[in-house]
């Protein structure tokens, strides 16, 4: 049985689904096989930013609502072979996603895949709160500013009592992805401190992103950054974070800083 | 609630009241009243009286019946404490509930109450409690949105308080970590109820109605740990040491 992971956040544009996508080919690229599920109904992106938008034929509400199997739906990735894609509809809106549907859906996947990497939409309303649903691990994507850490706090909450998981009396694992980190601007201050993001959050730390032009440069050539650039600083961050997804231990080193921070930040794992 | 103009301010308060615990037949024991009351003439004028009848096997004539011969013998009863639901009806005082028991009655002085009576949760300096107040121990952060109620007593939280969440007691509150979010303690009219956080950064804190947003509250006290209460009706924020 495959692992489920949601990424979510709360708030937009804090880079869920660019994180989703660079974990999903980073993670295929270990040679497991990864689905990455879009479920920003209404609103999709995935399929730009892995470059499969021209390959969608059948999507996710298609196969809840019976329109289509699985197997028509994904859309496996051109350069890595073990990673696909299943996409959210562009036409529909988030009430065509039942309960019921879903948890058939993920568990058709859990049973054909090793990773399942859900893409949370923004909010806290259905088409958010049915993509966690069955998580058995959380990355949440944070950056290092004030709304954007009070609603992942936000999250956090619903993750511990909205999931299946929750529910019924486990505790989902919980990861931070802090990015769109500036060294630049953390030098000035002008961006919340690594340390207090921690200590409000108090969930471990995944990794540290920087903010990068690859980033953007890899989506708008619909590449995750972790194909389309494997050297550069976030992919080189996001390969470290899968590490640490499979359970290694992996110092965390914040960008622009020397020394690492292994000793500071798994002190507090247990936090 | 909070923000509205002028709110209706509903508070607990808690009074001492004489108990009297009838016993069967009542007959008997009515004559034991007698004679006690003769003894210290307008012992029971005035005084708030609370009937306790856990335990006895009476129905509702019963129950009228004995309340309305305490009456002519000018015994007013507030409250009946131990009967069922069923047993009291709009025609009789209202049950109660929850009561705390002092030190026994001295009927020659006639100078003090016997019964504490705690109508709704608050805690009362009372000695000899027989049971603890009830508190609630929270041990995981609470998290945005989230809203940790606990009326009947003392909330603890070990941990922070988010941004955005809230904690309301009906007594003290003891924050192990940083306060971001509200707290709001005494809620049910505990005067008395203080709150207590290890690092102060509320967006507002209040106790028995009286709250004090983060723009009210001293510069100097922000990140420090405090414990806030009140002083008559002036809020009092102090660093603790």
């Amino acid at each position: 049985m495959g692992k489920v992971i949601v990424v979510t956040s709360g708030k937009g544009g804090v880079g869920k689904t660019t994180s989703s996508a660079a974990l999903g080919a980073a993670l295929a690229q270990g040679g497991e096989k990864v689905v990455v599920v879009d479920f920003d109904v209404g609103l999709r992106n995935l399929d730009l930013v892995m470059g499969a938008e021209r390959r969608v034929v059948y999507d996710l509400v298609n196969v809840i609502q019976g329109e289509a199997k699985l197997t028509q739906a994904l859309i496996r990735d051109k350069r890595v072979e073990t990673l696909y894609l299943l996409p959210a509809s562009q036409t529909r809106d988030k009430d065509n996603l039942t309960e019921k549907g879903v948890e058939a859906v993920i568990g058709a996947l859990k049973a054909n895949f090793d990773w399942v990497i859900c893409d949370s939409p923004a909010g806290i309303e259905r088409g958010a709160t049915l993509a966690m649903r069955h998580a058995d691990i959380a990355v949440v994507v944070t950056n290092p500013e004030v709304s954007s850490v009070r609603d992942s706090d936000r999250i956090i909450g619903l993750l511990d009592s909205k999931t299946l998981k929750a529910e019924t009396g486990e505790r989902i694992e919980k990861h931070l992805l802090l990015t769109r980190y500036d060294p630049a601007r953390a030098l000035r201050g002008d961006m919340l401190k690594v340390d207090d993001v921690l200590e409000i959050l108090s969930i471990p730390l995944l990794g540290i992103i920087p903010e990068s032009m690859d980033v953007l440069r890899a989506s708008n050539i619909g590449s995750p950054v972790t194909l389309a650039d494997q050297t550069s600083a976030p992919a080189i961050a996001y390969f470290d974070a899968v590490r640490r997804l499979r359970g290694e231990q992996i110092p965390v080193t914040v960008p622009g800083e020397k020394r690492s921070f292994l000793g500071k930040f798994f002190g507090r794992k247990a936090a | 609630m909070l923000t509205q103009p002028r709110p209706i301010r509903l508070k607990g308060r808690s009074y001492l009241a004489l108990t009297l615990t009838p016993e069967q037949p009542f007959e008997d024991w009515l004559v034991r009243l007698d004679d006690l009351a003769s003894r210290s003439a307008g012992f029971f004028l005035r005084r708030p009286v609370v009937l306790d009848v856990a335990g006895l096997d009476i129905d509702r004539a019963e129950l009228r019946e004995l309340v309305t011969k305490l009456t002519a013998r000018q015994v007013r009863i507030m409250g009946i404490e131990g009967a069922s639901s069923a047993l009291l009806g709009s025609d009789l005082p209202p049950a109660m509930a929850n009561g705390r028991t002092t030190a026994d009655f001295e009927p020659p002085a006639a100078a003090e109450k016997t019964e504490d009576h705690s109508s709704v949760g608050a805690a009362p300096a009372v000695p000899d409690l027989p049971k603890a107040a009830p508190s609630l121990i929270v041990t995981q952060p609470v998290r945005s949105g989230q809203s940790v109620v606990f009326l009947e007593g003392d909330v603890t939280i070990v941990g922070s308080v988010a941004s955005g969440a809230e904690v309301v007691a009906g007594g003290s509150i003891h924050i192990y970590g940083t306060l971001r979010g509200r707290a709001m303690a005494g809620t049910t009219g505990n005067a008395a109820a203080r709150i207590f956080c290890r690092k102060l950064e509320a967006e507002m804190i209040a106790i028995d109605g009286f709250y004090k947003t983060a723009d009210d509250m001293e510069p100097a006290d922000r990140g420090k740990a405090v414990q806030a209460w009140l002083d008559g009706e002036t809020f009092k924020v102090e660093a603790l040491a």
